[in-house]
């Protein structure tokens, strides 16, 4: 019998599976489980946006897009990314359409980096950086961001992993899972220390339209970094379209050649009823966008008010749909704390070591449930936090 | 728009201090806001958005099109006055339509009881040229609210 396992490539055997995904399997098994777990919109896609996509298939619209996307999606992406964020790109050759923000990612760290190389990946933050980076054979070098900067990354801290090595700094912001964002004044030192030095920039900005209280700023608006950056962006979370799987890269023309390259190979082109539903909402999607962010926003006071009476520790996150409190006053580890919630009170958060060692002594809990969730969810931590005896 | 307003827009049963919490500020401000809101009229009213159908209770809604003859020196006003004063009218607006000059939302038990009202109070009135009356037969959104969506959260775990 061949040993199968035997063939699959050390770097991906090596990897270890999440931690996570014990839990889930919990969940599974259980009823009445409320969910502040899941990093997605409670949203469903806007109406016109979908009646967008169901009217591409009455129409027949059901072939391939050109490798890059429809040229339109890439035209309303650019009007789109220069009214927003002040980013500028031609559709023709700086705009490529992908399957969601993830690939884009995936590409940019292929087309950039192989072994010998080191990407920054500040942390916690998304699983996808370390893993993508590992597949090229990269090595990732880790910035443990601090609570005490609210989970800002600083100068020093940038200054301290660069090197020779150093190709791509991953930029995420606004953060998964602290919710942390970058203002333009937090982002200008950084934009000093790499103007100068041959590194480009991954700016995740998924989470750009989620911003509470202030614009997002573009790590690409600075004009020293428009060149040296790959912007990433997408459709999931400010459209609420996770499951239509699309986002897009921006950036300098050879590097969307290059990972156009890798793309036409890999994917060939991105869904397109997903990418005439994207059209219409880039266009019309405005209001929804808004109605959202208002929600969002009154219950991330809410959750984070509520946190915070039952005595846990929580910076004010600016970003994104995500909380991230301090649990280490509970003499619990991050999993256990979620653990013995999820199993006793049947509330899933997620422990915040699994987005980086540094997320050790946090959970992650995402907003993006209905105020009555997320008020039951309340009522059921307070109840947990009393029987821990503190 | 103030975001009190909107808030209240959505639940006006919501508590002072939950309002502070969800618009971030703090509730002495929330309550100054509402006070002032409601002595200068722009929070006119509160309400509560019902079901009647699932209320089992006989209730019947009509919108009415109403032609009127515009009066000198005092346009549509006074005649609206003369039909809104009415407590079976829940709703009175004046139309930019050609047709039509007033749309009034009309509440009542049955079909024939609105249809007399029209008839006997609204039809006759002089300056009335003509009334059109339209029953809704259901409410599928109101103020917002869609009456019979169930909602259900088919996300699955997933890890990101």
């Amino acid at each position: 019998m061949m040993d199968v396992k035997q063939l699959i490539k050390p770097n991906i055997s090596s990897m270890k599976p999440s931690g996570i995904r014990r839990f889930f399997d919990l969940v599974h098994e259980m009823e009445g489980v409320i969910s502040l777990g899941v990093g997605e919109p409670d949203f469903v896609t806007p109406w016109n946006v979908r009646e967008a996509g169901i009217y591409s298939l009455e129409q027949g619209h059901t072939h391939y897009s050109s490798n890059a996307g429809f040229m339109e999606l890439r035209h309303e992406i650019a009007k789109y990314q220069s009214r927003r964020f002040g980013t500028h790109y031609r559709p023709e050759d700086q705009v490529l359409v992908t399957v969601g923000g993830s690939e884009a990612i995936d590409l940019a760290l292929r087309a950039l980096v192989g072994p010998g190389d080191e990407v920054i990946i500040p942390e916690p933050s998304f699983v996808a950086y370390q893993g993508c980076t590992a597949f090229t054979g990269a090595t990732a070098r880790v910035i443990k961001l601090k609570e005490a900067n609210e989970f800002k990354l600083t100068a020093g801290e940038l200054l301290d992993a660069t090197n020779e090595r150093t190709k791509v700094l991953i930029m995420p912001f606004p953060n998964n899972p602290t919710g942390a964002i970058m203002t333009r004044e937090e982002l200008e030192p950084l934009v000093q220390i790499l103007k100068e030095r041959d590194i480009i920039v991954l700016s995740d900005e998924i989470y750009g339209e989620l911003t509470y209280g202030t614009v997002h700023a573009s790590i690409a608006s600075f004009p020293e970094m428009y060149e040296k950056t790959v912007l990433i962006n997408g459709f999931s979370k400010a459209f609420a379209m996770t499951g239509w799987r699309l986002g897009y890269a921006c950036g300098h023309p050879d590097l969307i050649a290059a990972m156009t390259k890798i793309h036409q190979y890999a994917i060939m082109c991105s869904p397109t009823t997903a990418q005439y539903a994207a059209v219409e909402a880039l266009k019309n999607g405005r209001t929804s966008i808004e109605k959202m962010v208002l929600e969002y926003d009154q219950r991330r006071r809410v959750l984070l008010t509520g946190l915070r009476r039952l005595g846990l520790e929580c910076f004010e996150p600016k970003g994104a749909f995500y909380l991230f409190p301090n649990i280490k006053k509970t003499g619990l580890s991050s999993e256990e704390f979620c653990e013995q919630l999820l199993m006793q009170e049947k509330v899933l958060c997620v422990p915040g070591d699994a987005f980086g060692d540094c997320g050790e002594g946090f959970i992650r809990c995402c907003y993006a449930s209905s105020m009555k969730e997320i008020k039951e969810a309340l009522v059921r931590i307070e109840r947990f936090m009393a029987g821990l005896a503190l | 728009m103030n975001v009190v307003l909107d808030i209240l827009k959505k639940n006006s049963r919501l508590g002072d201090e939950e309002i502070a919490v969800r618009a971030g500020i703090e509730v002495e401000e929330v309550r100054a806001f509402i006070k002032e809101a409601e002595e200068a009229g722009i929070i006119a009213g509160y309400t509560t958005l019902i079901n009647w159908d699932n209320a089992q209770e006989d209730a019947i809604t009509a919108l009415i099109q109403i032609k009127v003859q515009p009066q000198r020196g005092e346009g549509f006003d006074s005649v609206a006055k003369r039909i809104y004063q009415f407590d079976q009218v829940s709703a009175c607006y004046l139309m930019s339509s050609g047709g039509f000059d007033l749309a009034v939302i009309v509440e009542g038990r049955s079909m024939k009881e609105v249809g007399s009202f029209v008839a006997e109070k609204l039809a006759i009135q002089e300056d009335v040229l003509g009334t059109a009356t339209h029953f809704m037969l259901k409410k599928y959104k109101e103020h917002g609210a869609i009456y019979e969506e169930k909602h259900f959260d088919d996300r699955e775990l997933i890890f990101l």
